[in-house]
């Protein structure tokens, strides 16, 4: 659960950062050495989020209690 | 002959006659109208139950009052249940309420008002209370029919709009007894399992007993308590249920609520790309800004300036140095003049010149005696012409 937190509201977090490089470079006002950086990173970031958004299969679980009460997930056939 | 009857003591016949009411009517349904009805300061709920040709009073103790889904008047046709118990110390008799319902097309519909009031009078629905829903969820609950349409039309929307998704469903029973239970339990189980960004509770469309569930308190209650928002999606747009008024969000089918918890894929992946392209462009631009900004420099007035700096001091010298030069001149024609004139001054007192004119100069032990009487007799003397000199002796 833990890794799934951290990956948790990075597709979110990314898209926030790439309109905040996006203005930052529109404004025009970053040094150029800054600028690169933020270019490089805005096209890391886009690619990302362009790869998350294409991603096709949607997963579908059934949350279930096992026979101690445990909360289990089972994978079902996404029609 | 016949025995005197053994009386009875008036206790014994109240006993006796309690046990033969409470063990006969240990469990009626009643139908009448209400009157007298008054909430004692204790809880105690008291009411007659009359129709037009008698009456019995009746008691809701005040554990089970706040089980009552409506709020009792006076003149409401009601059914209630309950037992009948005998009030020894009075000799009297009451219906003990363990429900009331009212009678009537209006019974679910005034069943629904009362509890609709009841919960916003607690702020249940107050919007300072809703929570937003996260733009970009990753890991959406449902509650809903495992078989029910409303499952298959969410997951289709989903599919279409955002798969980049994660959905967990927790199957439930939509309608019947036990559906609250379930759906209540239900919406504790995803918060507790945690990371579930967004829950839909919904089903199908149905008659207001179909969608009975979702009008059940313990459900507004369990849907207040999500600590995830909750989007509520029961049956089409004109049913109304208590869900929907304290859900985070209200659907008007389960449709309409897979299509507000994920944005369209297609409409960010536009945007995506735009960003993409404006942060290209803007590099492009800053990088042919810098460039002619570069060109304009090397072609500028500052920064040539200190060529011309240069060429300004090397001027200036030249002119220091031509001021000099005739300043120096100047002076040097001024010693000139005045040393031509000590010159003469001087060449002008020259003793030869005046020798040569025809005096002579008389020296001894070469001074220059310039008065006779400073010369005696025999004194050795010289006369100094100008082409020479002629040893003498004064006599």
């Amino acid at each position: 659960m833990a890794s799934k937190s951290t990956q948790k509201h990075t597709f979110e977090a990314s898209l926030k950062r790439l309109e905040e490089i996006v203005s930052k470079l529109e404004q025009g006002e970053v040094p150029l050495e800054d600028s690169i950086k933020l270019y490089e990173e805005g096209l890391a970031l886009s690619k990302s989020c362009i790869e998350k958004l294409t991603q096709a299969e949607l997963k579908l679980k059934k949350l279930s209690k096992d026979i101690d009460g445990n909360f289990q997930f089972l994978e079902e056939e996404s029609e | 002959m016949a025995l005197e009857p053994v009386a009875l003591t008036v206790t014994e016949i109240t006993r006796r006659i309690k046990h033969s009411l409470e063990s006969s009517f240990s469990s009626v349904v009643v139908q009448g109208e209400i009157s007298n009805f008054k909430r004692h300061t204790s809880g105690h709920i008291y009411f007659t139950l009359k129709d037009d040709a008698a009456q019995m009073s009746a008691v809701v103790w005040r554990s089970r009052a706040p089980m009552l889904s409506f709020q009792p008047e006076d003149g409401m046709k009601v059914v209630v249940t309950g037992r009948v118990t005998v009030y020894e110390v009075r000799g009297t008799y009451q219906l003990d309420v363990s429900s009331i319902r009212p009678i009537g097309i209006g019974e679910l519909q005034m069943a629904f008002e009362y509890l609709k009031r009841k919960l916003a009078s607690e702020g249940l629905f107050d919007p300072e209370h809703k929570k937003r829903l996260p733009e970009y969820p990753e890991r959406i609950g449902i509650v809903t029919s495992p078989t029910g349409a409303a499952l298959h039309d969410m997951l289709n929307i989903l599919r279409r709009r955002f798969p980049a998704v994660e959905v967990i469903l927790r199957p439930t029973l939509v309608q019947g007894s036990d559906a609250a239970d379930d759906i209540e339990a239900a919406i504790r189980e995803l918060n507790e399992v945690g990371g579930i960004d967004v829950i839909i509770v919904g089903r199908g469309g149905g008659s207001i007993e179909d969608l009975w569930a979702f009008n059940a308190e313990r459900v507004a209650r369990a849907i207040f308590n999500s600590g995830v928002p909750i989007v509520s999606a029961v049956g089409h747009e004109i049913d109304f249920t208590i869900a929907d008024f304290v859900a985070d969000l209200r659907a008007p089918t389960p449709s309409a609520a897979a299509e507000l918890v994920v944005r369209d894929r297609a409409a960010i992946l536009a945007n995506v790309r735009d960003n993409w392209y404006t942060i290209h462009e803007a590099m492009i631009a800053m990088l042919s800004n810098r460039k002619e900004h570069v060109r304009n420099l090397l072609r500028s007035y500052s920064f040539n300036r200190p060529i011309d700096l240069l060429r300004q001091h090397s001027q200036h010298v030249d002119e220091l140095d031509r001021n000099l030069s005739s300043v120096v001149s100047h002076r040097l024609a001024l010693l000139k003049s005045s040393s031509r004139s000590l010159y003469h001054r001087i060449t002008a007192l020259n003793p030869g010149l005046v020798l040569r004119r025809g005096y002579a100069m008389v020296l001894r032990e070469g001074d220059i005696i310039s008065s006779a009487r400073r010369l005696h007799s025999n004194d050795e003397i010289e006369i100094k012409f100008n082409d020479g000199v002629v040893p003498s002796k004064v006599s």
